[in-house]
């Protein structure tokens, strides 16, 4: 096979990868951001505080770190419930909610930091599953399993949430609310109460995204400040409050990332999928999966 | 209040006198000496900013426990700059004019050293940084000392040790690729691979900067496979180091020599998780626990350091820059305690003039206040076989190849870390 072939095809496969990766970060906030407006800046803090956890329990309990961030999935969807509450009754409710919350929520991102320098060290910390280490190689295609289980967990876990916001009364009411709380109310729907659900989930995905980012590379305090400009971006391109749209968005973002990375040198990286996000924006306003308004 | 009877004020008296005749028994007295520095305690660069601060601390009790400085306790005065440049301004400001310290110190970096230089400069202070590359090219502060093995010239030294091995492969190599991250420290050393490369006639088939915020290096690290070089140069910081890494594995990328200016490999940490990984890596270093480096009273600290680093939550080795920030408060003792008083002129005009008995070795500052004599030392991980962090503590595992002076054991080769 061509030389330059074989780069491209590597280039769009772990691009893919990758995209999992920035599926599993941006999903969350698809939920949160997208659909009930919350601007929660500290999301990938929490993705990170996920990790931390995921590395301290698997580690304890001998467990795979993908399996421990589903069981964190539990916890954290109440810390969201909790977090919500603390938000609404103090800034939501008072229609405070723009920049006062985002304020919030960046207090939040910092308490979280320090929390696990605090706790844990600033200390890079790690939990390697035995198929970490292994890659599959079809051909002349390269399939780290690092790369492609998180990318599989982070598929299932937003299949599932897509299933349950389609198919079930409360998931629609989590769509609806998006849309218009007030005619939810008059639905006889508690919208607070189901933003309150919502945003649960939404932590519950940080969770899971912490889990996969574990398996991708050691997480230290810090390491969530790599993810806040690509997980809105991701978010705003797939169009707001669209799960389907924020992964193929996050696909987008990994391979062109990687392609550009791969021909032109990791530096333009950056700066052509952020330029892919402003062309998108240019000629759908509303991102590739948004309702235009 | 009760009244002290002249009988109780002689055994007093004489108590004080049997103690202050005691061997080995010193007590400081008066007002502390304080030494003042910001210190990045939280934010990417905390890890070696809070072992830095434990190496201080050790210090500052060894110190204490002899007597202090020219009598006088020592006391450290030090706040977190959070691992961003723009708050230290503010905090050498603070210390210098509210805290009012007697001397200052630097935090961690040459990205945290250079935004302290102008208000240090302005009050004329004598400085010690620590592990600034180059700070004071632009500068030209008199006052200005740098405990950092790179010397005055980076551009001629820094590659040096791994082109100066590489030369002598038994198939002398033609191409070097160069990668590093965008930051101050890692370009440095990848001009000095690219400048060094140029003078001895190697073709440089990759020559890429990436971000510092690059998640996956399997599309960069391929590029450089299809290039085919012989030699690798990475500039990188953790965590890229360990992706780097990972991805190499992955995809089975061999070369002669791999390496170069990685930041990453001398942390216990990144030590732990990729373990066989590492083999054969050739990378800069400053410090290993070869015979040629065991220099008077760093296995004392290290025995204190490593007693205490688990609690405190640090690096547990302490075989990076942890002996280096012993060794910059040790420069700031030595130089008080010739002078006799804190004056800043006198204390730089010391600086310049004498060599400084440290737990790294001597050292001689050199007119820019770098060190006279370059000590970049390019080490190889040899004989790996897992994530074990007890063969860190013996001679073996991290071989100094380079300089000939320290020089432990042989370059193995080729770099080809196993899938």
């Amino acid at each position: 096979m061509d030389g330059d072939l074989v780069l491209l095809l590597n280039g769009i496969v772990s691009g893919l990868l990758l995209g999992g990766l920035y599926a599993a970060a941006a999903a969350g906030l698809a939920v949160s951001f997208g659909m009930l407006d919350i601007v929660n800046i500290a999301h990938p803090a929490l993705m990170v505080a996920g990790g931390f956890l995921v590395v301290l329990v698997g580690t304890a309990l001998g467990l795979d770190p993908l399996l421990v961030s589903v069981l964190l999935a539990v916890p954290f969807y109440f810390l969201g419930v909790a977090v919500y509450t603390f938000y609404h009754h103090f800034f939501e409710r008072r229609g405070d909610e723009a920049l006062q919350g985002l304020a919030f929520f960046f207090g939040v991102m910092f308490i979280i930091e320090v929390g696990l320098v605090m706790s844990f060290g600033p200390e890079q910390h790690f939990l390697d599953p035995p198929y970490a280490f292994i890659t599959w190689r079809l051909g002349e295609i390269d399939i780290p399993l690092r790369m492609l289980a998180p990318a599989l967990l982070a598929m299932a876990a937003i299949g599932a949430l897509w299933l349950f916001l389609r198919r079930s009364f409360t998931g629609l009411a989590i769509s609806a609310v998006a849309q218009d709380a007030e005619a939810l109310r008059l639905m006889a729907v508690d919208p607070v109460r189901i933003k309150r659900l919502a945003f649960g989930l939404s932590v519950a995905l940080a969770a899971i995204a912490g889990g996969a980012l574990v398996v991708v590379q050691p997480v230290e305090p810090s390491s969530g400040q790599v993810f806040i400009g690509r997980v809105f971006a991701i978010c705003i391109m797939g169009g707001m409050g669209s799960l389907s749209g924020c992964v193929l968005a996050a696909f987008v973002f990994g391979v062109v990332e990687n392609v550009t990375a791969t021909f032109y040198g990791p530096s333009w990286s950056p700066a052509v999928a952020f330029g892919w996000l402003l062309l998108v924006l240019a000629v759908r306003p509303q991102g590739l999966f948004g309702k235009a308004a | 209040m009760t009244r002290m009877t002249r009988r109780e004020l002689g055994r007093l008296a004489a108590g004080a006198t049997v103690l202050a005749a005691a061997p080995g028994l010193s007590f400081a007295q008066g007002a502390p000496i304080r030494i003042g520095y910001s210190m990045s305690l939280s934010g990417g660069l905390a890890p070696n900013g809070r072992s830095s601060l434990l190496a201080h601390k050790i210090w500052q009790e060894d110190v204490n426990a002899r007597g202090g400085i020219l009598g006088r306790p020592v006391e450290l005065v030090f706040y977190d700059d959070q691992s961003s440049p723009a708050n230290v301004p503010g905090l050498y400001t603070k210390l210098l004019d509210v805290d009012k310290v007697d001397m200052v110190t630097s935090s961690y970096a040459t990205v945290m050293v250079a935004p302290s230089m102008p208000v240090v400069m302005q009050r004329n202070m004598c400085y010690v940084s620590l592990f600034g590359a180059g700070v004071n090219e632009a500068f030209q502060y008199n006052r200005y000392f740098s405990m950092n093995v790179s010397g005055d010239d980076i551009r001629g030294n820094y590659a040096k040790g791994f082109l100066d091995v590489a030369a002598k492969l038994p198939t002398p190599p033609r191409s070097i690729a160069i990668l590093a991250v965008d930051n101050e420290f890692a370009q440095k050393a990848a001009d000095s691979a690219r400048y060094l490369s140029k003078q001895r006639g190697l073709r440089i088939a990759y020559d890429r900067s990436y971000p510092p915020t690059t998640v996956d290096f399997t599309p960069t690290m391929r590029s450089i496979q299809a290039a085919r070089p012989d030699l690798i140069f990475i500039g990188s910081y953790p965590p890229d180091s360990n992706g780097i890494l990972r991805a190499v594995s992955e995809l089975r990328i061999t070369a002669q020599m791999f390496g170069g200016g990685m930041i990453g490999p001398q942390i216990a940490a990144v030590q732990a998780q990729l373990g066989p990984i590492l083999n054969n890596l050739v990378n800069w270093d400053v410090y290993s626990p070869e015979p040629t480096m065991d220099f008077p009273g760093i296995r004392a600290f290290q025995e204190k350091y490593r007693a205490r680093a688990v609690q405190e939550q640090v690096d547990v080795l302490g075989n990076y820059l942890q002996p280096y920030a012993y060794a910059q408060m040790q420069v700031v003792e030595q130089a008080l305690g010739r002078v006799g008083r804190v004056d800043q002129a006198a204390l730089a005009a010391d600086m310049h003039a004498n060599v400084f008995k440290t737990v790294v070795g001597d050292i001689k500052f050199g007119a820019s206040g770098e060190w006279s004599e370059p000590r970049n030392l390019l080490v190889q991980f040899q004989g790996i076989t897992d994530g074990d962090l007890e063969k860190y503590k013996r001679p073996g595992t991290k071989v100094i190849l380079f300089p000939e002076n320290l020089k432990s054991g042989e370059l193995r080769t080729p770099y080809g870390a196993p899938a």
